[in-house]
């Protein structure tokens, strides 16, 4: 019976192994109810047995078989279903936005940007998918960034946050919203051995309380050291101030309007979600949002990029529907924010910044971002299309709070991204954010 | 009951004809209010002699838990509160290195004063002692002689601020139970300790950890339990206020604040108002009290807006 409750909780997704289930039959034997003992196969009806005892069975597996509270509204589902009997107990609420009705997946797909978006002037080139006209070149843009203007007219192969593999120089300018299937595979695979690299150099594991700024003695180095000379401490031994990376937060739109990038996006994100499992560089957190706020990093972190994103869409429910770039922002700083995943992080927006909510919601939830992470980096696609200026009222919003406005349509800007970002989880850990206007 | 095939410490016999009514009332006696959910889970804990894992927004009593277990079970708390870079030596013990640095220099200087030699092999030998030896909770909580008293409560707080390799180093030990000092040799613990070990989620723990613990998410209380709780910790509250305070503090959490108020904050805000002997839940008291329970500017504003007094009279 026990096995039969089991097997259904694995189909419905929930890892169960072989230890959490044996942790869960002594769970049970140590409550030490008689109901157990030889039963047959029949699912009991708890009703006759006794609410309390249900209740204990109920909290037993729940503490054995599960690990994180998203699981657990599926794991009342299953017992709901399987004993017939009332789930009890609630996690907390699962993550995701409040779902407006009126913004389906099918209200929002594939229609003409004339009655989908509300707010501002439309897109200069007036199309839903932004394709850049045939004759595109690099314009020096209007971005007073300066070392984005160095990483676009130098091709940084030998800089240090970068490792690609060779790929023709047209692929890496080619738009994503542009490119063949072919294309396509050839990019995603050059995407796949991109590395978020911080350069900074390996410190010895000793931290001690109160180096604030100097170093502090390495006891145990310098009495070893007084040994050999007899007791007099001749040198002293210093520990090396240890430098970590700053955490990385990527938020990926995943909208109707960035259909055309979004999955190429999404495998630059998940190369560099995977490269952080494997080494000790920045932890690389996932989300992406439409009209509901998803956690990837779990999904993303799987070696293969092909399974990988494939869990990712299982995963995802919004994909190509609406924006609601404020409301989502909100999801993540109470959900997350507020735990301190934001704080002194480098969070990375990726979208173009086309939003169905209000954008006061977007400019306080933005404001709220900015307050606690290190450094905000936007990454637009739509940015390189000549003629291009944030005039919507959702990007307009968010740009006072965002420290760097950068392109993310082809290879190139994204090695650029990778390795502003690279520098920017670099570094110590003093807090020192400035703000850029960009377009004031 | 059933026990890990490597383990050689002997699991305590601690509650082992307790049912959970009785863990739930034992409890009761201590003024936390747990429910079946929690009651359970600490009672398998013990039984099972497996650590206790309980994650949850900061405030909701996670570390309560253990220190009425401490108090209910008499065994000493060992607490160790986790931070980004804590490592072995922080943890686990430390050699006292001024102490055995002047033990050098006085054995020095009689020995000079003697006329005679000093022995670098004894010197080295008698630096290395127990008496210079510093124990951090875990080496405390694997060290406790079963002779002196019930086995110590280890609290590791907070485990998700320390680093991957602090987990992993975690996980060996609360597998073991045993830790290999290289000048002092094998310790065992003979009775393992009862662990707790609390998360605010600011990340995931390793799976592995996870595997190793009974896994928990203390929620916040309703209105009904909190009002109990408020009732029981603080003294000469009316009951009126309680409710109210209660009332409010629930329509705070549906706020969508910065950091909502958890348990505690609601206990601070209801000994805040009967300290300042007011009565009822009315909108001066409110605009002086709020600062006890919401302590972000934002949050302040968003609380003063949606009209706290109004929610308590209900």
């Amino acid at each position: 019976m026990v096995d039969a409750f089991l097997t259904s909780l694995r189909r419905a997704g929930l890892p169960v192994t072989v230890r959490s289930a044996s942790s869960f039959a002594e769970a049970v034997l140590v409550l030490a109810s008689p109901v157990l003992s030889g039963r047959d196969d029949r699912p009991v009806d708890l009703g006759s047995v006794g609410e309390s005892v249900a209740d204990h069975w109920y909290w037993a597996a729940r503490c054995t078989l599960l690990s994180a509270p998203e699981q657990f509204p599926v794991f009342d589902a299953v017992w709901a279903a399987f004993w017939s009997a009332p789930a009890r107990g609630a996690g907390p609420q699962p993550v995701g936005t409040a779902q407006d009705p009126a913004d389906s997946v099918t209200d929002d797909h594939r229609h003409s940007p004339d009655d989908s978006w509300e707010h501002g002037d439309p897109v200069p080139h007036g199309g839903r998918a932004p394709i850049p006209p045939s004759d595109r070149h690099d314009h020096p843009g209007n971005t007073s960034d300066a070392g984005l203007d160095e990483c676009l007219d130098d091709p940084p192969d030998d800089a240090p946050g970068i490792r690609h593999f060779s790929a023709g120089e047209t692929l890496r300018t080619k738009d994503f919203a542009r490119m063949s299937a072919a294309e396509h595979d050839e990019a995603h695979r050059v995407m796949a051995g991109m590395r978020l690299v911080t350069a900074h150099r390996p410190a010895r594991r000793r931290h001690r309380l109160g180096s604030h700024g100097h170093r502090a003695l390495d006891l145990r180095a310098t009495v070893r050291a007084a040994l050999a000379t007899d007791g007099e401490l001749l040198s002293l031994s210093h520990n090396r101030r240890r430098r970590r990376p700053r955490r990385v937060v990527m938020l990926v739109d995943i909208s109707g309007s960035m259909e055309a990038y979004a999955r190429s996006l999404l495998r630059f994100v998940q190369a560099t979600v995977s490269g952080a499992a494997v080494r000790s560089g920045p932890a690389v957190e996932a989300f992406s949002f439409g009209t509901r706020l998803t956690r990837l990093t779990r999904e993303l972190a799987l070696r293969d990029p092909d399974a990988a994103m494939k869990k990712a869409a299982e995963a995802v429910a919004d994909w190509s529907g609406g924006t609601r770039l404020g409301e989502s922002l909100r999801a993540f700083n109470d959900l997350w924010g507020t735990r301190g995943m934001a704080r002194g992080a480098v969070v990375v927006i990726v979208s173009d910044g086309w939003d169905r909510g209000a954008p006061a919601v977007l400019e306080e939830q933005m404001a709220r971002l900015g307050r606690v992470a290190h450094r905000v980096i936007w990454v637009n696609p739509l940015k390189a299309t000549p003629g291009y200026e944030p005039l919507a009222a959702g990007m307009a919003a968010a740009l006072p709070h965002v420290d760097a406005f950068v392109e993310g349509h082809d290879l190139r800007s994204l090695e650029c991204l990778a390795e502003e970002v690279g520098h920017a989880a670099a570094g110590n850990r003093s807090r020192a954010s400035t703000r850029i206007g960009l377009w004031a | 009951m059933s026990q890990p095939a490597e383990a050689t410490p002997v699991p305590s016999t601690w509650l082992s004809s307790a049912t959970v009514p009785d863990v739930v009332a034992a409890l009761d006696a201590y003024d936390y209010l747990a429910d079946t959910g929690l009651a359970t889970v600490v009672l398998l804990a013990v039984r099972m002699g497996r650590p206790l894992l309980l994650e949850g927004d900061p405030g909701v009593g996670k570390t309560e838990v253990a220190k009425v277990l401490s108090r209910w079970s008499g065994g000493e708390l060992l607490r160790l509160q986790c931070y980004e870079g804590i490592d072995a030596s922080q943890a686990l013990y430390e050699w006292d290195h001024a102490r055995q640095l002047l033990h050098v220099r006085a054995v020095e200087a009689a020995a000079t004063a003697g006329g005679a030699a000093v022995d670098p092999g004894a010197l080295d030998g008698e630096l290395y002692q127990e008496r210079f030896l510093v124990r951090r909770p875990l080496l405390a909580a694997i060290s406790h002689d079963p002779a002196a008293g019930p086995p110590p409560v280890l609290l590791i707080d907070e485990l998700d601020r320390a680093d991957d390799e602090f987990e992993a180093f975690l996980l060996e030990l609360l597998s073991d139970w045993s830790v290999t000092i290289p000048e002092l040799g094998v310790v065992r613990a003979a009775v393992p300790p009862l662990v707790v070990i609390t998360s605010n989620r600011t990340r995931d723990l390793h799976d592995a950890l996870k595997r190793r613990c009974l896994y928990h998410w203390v929620d916040h209380p309703d209105p009904a339990r909190e009002l109990a709780i408020l009732l029981r910790r603080v003294p000469g509250l009316q009951s009126d206020l309680a409710h109210q305070v209660a009332q409010a503090v629930a329509h705070l959490r549906t706020l969508g604040l910065y950091k909502p108020p958890g348990v505690s904050e609601a206990i601070d805000w209801a000994t805040a108002l009967s300290t300042l002997g007011l009565r009822s839940l009315d909108a001066d008291a409110v605009s002086a009290t709020l600062g006890a329970v919401v302590k972000h500017r934002e949050d302040l504003e968003r609380a003063r807006a949606s009209d706290l007094a109004s929610i308590g009279m209900s």
